[in-house]
């Protein structure tokens, strides 16, 4: 409910904060600087079950495809050349803006870091373990392997999962059934076979179930932290929830990530229970849709500036790498997580694998728009919202796919919604002024006015 | 005697009133009609039901459609799934009794999709049948087949229940053999283009096979059996010109395809889900039909680019049709905004290139631009014909 009133809660920097940030900082260095400690390198994107790989041993290290391609949009900078190196290679600009990123770092031997150090040589992946599931993903490594070759004569072998088997969201929309369960299963267990004959390695069982059950616990503990968004005043507000929950997008099989939100989800029950907002004035809370412009995060510090309107997060932030379940009360809960002795062999565990991961909240719109449309009307009245922001994403299809149809639904609902255009990577295609009287229009459609400043 | 050209006036005739072709059958045979929105759905089955007509369902190519898209689907998607779903909302649809996709691109899904749940909310018009087929993505992966064979098994069913009747062996010996039939003389007809003088243009052959997706089968194979018999002997009074090979998804620009023929060329060959795409490959004989099925559309078709990763087997494909037809030049029509066509065009464009093959890409909307396609396909043909003086 809007708050036509100003209040004032107490806030507080997360005290977790620094350890995000030297997380995130260390996996882009250790990938960087995997083969000087003797290890192994592969790529794919942050849904490619990466706790596979880690059945190959301790020294493996991966860069997941989109938040590379989301770190490099932060830098617009280094983004623009990317992107213009794409171009210049024949790559239509409509195309996923972080593809376009990661295409153009390869294409110009450059790396970027965390903090925004680019250094020369683009380090190759030894492997590409990918999954697919929009038009791009596979696709997208297919033209890293071709650039690869080109530039530097090397061929990546590469492997990848066809995820389309439908939604799986228990008590609300499931098309799961066992054959496709077995369709992704059997991928997933030919693919360990394939990675020990490109890596020359034996392939470790128990690391493998260690990481599974790493990241099925990180995933859930992740999916509870965005629980205690529903409370009010909201504990975190989306854009530092978007330096959180990308240690998921990056390492969610380590048990560095593990730890982390086992933290994270402490000080947040403590924040809640001292009454500690994100944002000082809490008036209105909304969610957003699909990435967010990532060089132009202000407009979230605008709008809690200006009206005291939080976003307490998305269906993408909470379910991108958060794991979900309906309970049998109808609101959305953590996924709750199997006993470790469940995963009893390579393939149980690989079978409770694929079946967690197809449970993502983030997949069933591909196949359709309602179950998206459903889940986005709890979030609603779980969350206590009072509208909702969709980005029409013009950098990423996958997640763009359907959304007008979700708008309707949501509308058809009751829920205030706007859209703003932009896109997640190419800044060419956000005018910021625009976005913020788009959004001033909509906190005037909810009853707000901006906060008088003393 | 009928002759060719009379066959081919009638394969026109169809697919310029594919409508009517549709609501006249219904009214013949009383059976139902059902929309497909890519060529990865298993006619077979329909076939197999006896009175059901498969027709893909097709862009109107008039701007009219994109006011009534623009609720349902994002203007970053590709026109052509926009105006397939436009042409349900304006009701050029209404005769359908059900709609089935196999899984195909995210673009197609949208308009699936728009039509299966705002049809009804928004227009009052209902389908007895709606159905996804989750045909894999993988299918250079072993677990593709038997997966297909489970969706299509799936399918099968759902199709049963729809029409109260089990289809037994017979009856799906009996879709594979219509489906088959089509595919056998759609393949004989593109052998005939490999001729120095092909007996047939590439406007004459895409309405060929544009007719396909829109006739009944049974009667529309009796009519190519005709054609592919007159066509030996048939002598078209034109120059064969330029010897070009289009690549593309939906391809039914038949106006703009006579055009660049007229402009001194014949497209002899094409690899596009309106050509060799949706014919290429038979479904084997084996006891499990199933099975038989899921490999013609995993193993045998060629791949839509959606589907080939991780290696690239449609570029196979594309490098053996461009050399047994002899192509001179290819012309690349994407939609605009087709991820899965645009993600292939440097790769396309390198082979082609390697094998001497000169490539040229033009960008498809709603409608086609001839004016200024006209001045670049021209440009394109002086390429071609190695004039390196303009004036």
């Amino acid at each position: 409910m809007v708050r036509k009133d100003v209040p004032e809660y107490p806030t507080e920097p997360l005290k977790c904060w620094d350890e995000a940030k030297a997380l995130r900082r260390k996996y882009y260095e250790d990938y960087l600087t995997a083969k000087e400690k003797g290890g192994i390198r592969w790529a794919g994107g942050a849904w490619s079950f990466s706790a596979i790989p880690e059945g190959l041993g301790d020294d493996v290290y991966c860069i997941t495809s989109e938040p590379y391609g989301a770190t490099i949009a932060f830098f617009k900078e280094f983004a623009m050349k990317c992107q213009e190196a794409t171009e210049a290679a024949g790559y239509a600009r409509d195309l996923c803006a972080y593809m376009r990123n990661y295409w153009g770092s390869e294409l110009r031997d450059e790396y970027i870091l965390a903090d925004g150090r680019i250094v020369k040589g683009f380090p190759l992946p030894d492997f590409i373990w990918q999954d697919h599931i929009c038009c791009s993903h596979a696709k997208w490594y297919q033209v890293v392997r071709e650039i690869a070759k080109k530039k530097h004569g090397k061929d990546i072998p590469m492997y990848c999962i066809d995820v389309s088997v439908g939604p799986h969201i228990p008590r609300l929309h499931d098309e799961l059934t066992d054959w496709r369960l077995e369709y992704v299963t059997k991928q997933l267990l030919d693919g360990i076979e394939w990675l020990e004959k490109v890596t020359g390695r034996r392939f470790d069982d128990k690391r493998m179930i260690d990481a599974i059950y790493n990241e099925m616990r990180s995933t859930s503990l992740w999916a509870e932290i965005c629980t205690l968004n529903a409370n009010v005043p909201a504990p975190l507000d989306e854009k530092t929830m978007y330096s959180l929950y990308v240690l998921g997008t990056l390492m969610k099989h380590k048990k560095e990530c593990v730890e982390f939100y086992e933290k994270l989800l402490a000080e947040v029950k403590d924040r809640v229970r001292r009454g500690i907002a994100a944002c000082k004035h809490e008036r209105c809370r909304i969610i957003t849709d699909t990435q967010p412009p990532w060089g132009f995060l202000s407009i979230f510090r605008y709008l809690e500036r200006e009206y005291g309107c939080v976003s307490v997060g998305s269906l993408y932030t909470f379910g991108l790498i958060g794991m979900w379940e309906v309970k049998e009360d109808g609101t959305l809960g953590p996924k709750t997580v199997p006993p470790k002795s469940a995963l009893k062999d390579r393939e149980t565990a690989v079978r409770m694998y694929a079946e967690w991961m197809l449970n993502k909240p983030e997949w069933p719109h591909f196949f359709n728009p309602r179950v998206k449309s459903d889940l986005l009307i709890k979030i609603a009245k779980q969350w206590k919202l009072d509208g909702v922001a969709l980005h029409y994403n013009r950098g990423c299809e996958g997640l763009s796919v359907h959304i007008t149809q979700n708008r309707l639904d949501l509308l058809r609902a009751g829920i205030p919604v706007m859209v703003f255009e932009g896109n997640m990577g190419d800044e060419r295609e956000f005018d910021m002024p625009r976005t913020l009287a788009r959004f001033d229009m909509f906190m005037e459609s909810l009853g707000l006015s901006k906060i008088k400043k003393e | 005697m009928v002759n060719a050209d009379e066959i081919l006036n009638e394969f026109k005739e169809v697919v310029e009133k594919r409508h009517e072709y549709a609501k006249a059958w219904k009214e013949r045979t009383n059976g139902k009609v059902v929309g497909y929105f890519c060529t990865y759905t298993p006619e077979e089955i329909f076939y197999a039901a006896d009175n059901i007509l498969p027709v893909r369902v097709a862009p109107g190519h008039a701007l009219e459609g994109m006011g009534v898209v623009e609720p349902y689907i994002y203007s970053m998607f590709c026109p052509l799934c926009r105006d397939c779903c436009a042409q349900g909302f304006l009701g050029r649809y209404d005769y359908l009794d059900g709609i089935c996709i196999g899984q195909s691109c995210i673009h197609m899904r949208q308009a699936f999709n728009a039509w299966r749940h705002y049809m009804k909310e928004d227009r009052g018009k209902d389908y007895e049948f709606k159905y996804y087929i989750y045909v894999p993505h993988g299918v250079q992966n072993p677990p593709a087949v038997p997966y297909m064979a489970a969706e299509v098994a799936e399918f099968k069913r759902a199709v049963e229940k729809w029409i109260g009747k089990t289809l037994t062996d017979a009856d799906m010996d009996k879709g594979i053999k219509i489906m088959n039939r089509t595919r056998q003389l759609l393949t004989q007809l593109y052998e005939f283009r490999k001729r120095d003088d092909p007996p047939i243009t590439g406007t004459e052959a895409l309405y060929t096979v544009l007719a396909a997706m829109y006739m009944d089968k049974r009667e529309y194979n009796d009519k190519l059996e005709q054609l592919v018999k007159l066509l030996p002997d048939r002598k078209l009074d034109r120059q064969t010109g330029f010897r070009l090979m289009t690549l593309s998804s939906l391809n039914d620009h038949v106006d703009f395809i006579h055009k660049v023929e007229e402009l001194g060329s014949t497209v002899v060959i094409d690899e596009q889900c309106t050509g060799i795409r949706y014919f290429w490959g038979e479904v084997p004989e084996k006891p499990d039909r199933m099975m038989a099925i899921a490999e013609r559309y995993i193993l045998k078709r060629i791949p839509c680019p959606a589907k080939d990763w991780p290696e690239r087997w449609r570029l196979e494909h594309v490098k053996r049709l461009a050399k047994e037809w002899n192509v001179k030049g290819a012309l690349y029509l994407q939609y605009k905004f087709c991820d899965p066509h645009e993600l292939d065009v440097v790769a396309v464009r390198d082979a082609l290139n390697e094998m001497g093959i000169p490539m040229y890409f033009l960008e498809l909307d709603v409608t086609v631009p001839w004016g200024q396609f006209r001045t670049r396909v021209e440009a394109f043909f002086e390429a071609l014909g190695g004039i390196e003086e303009l004036f």
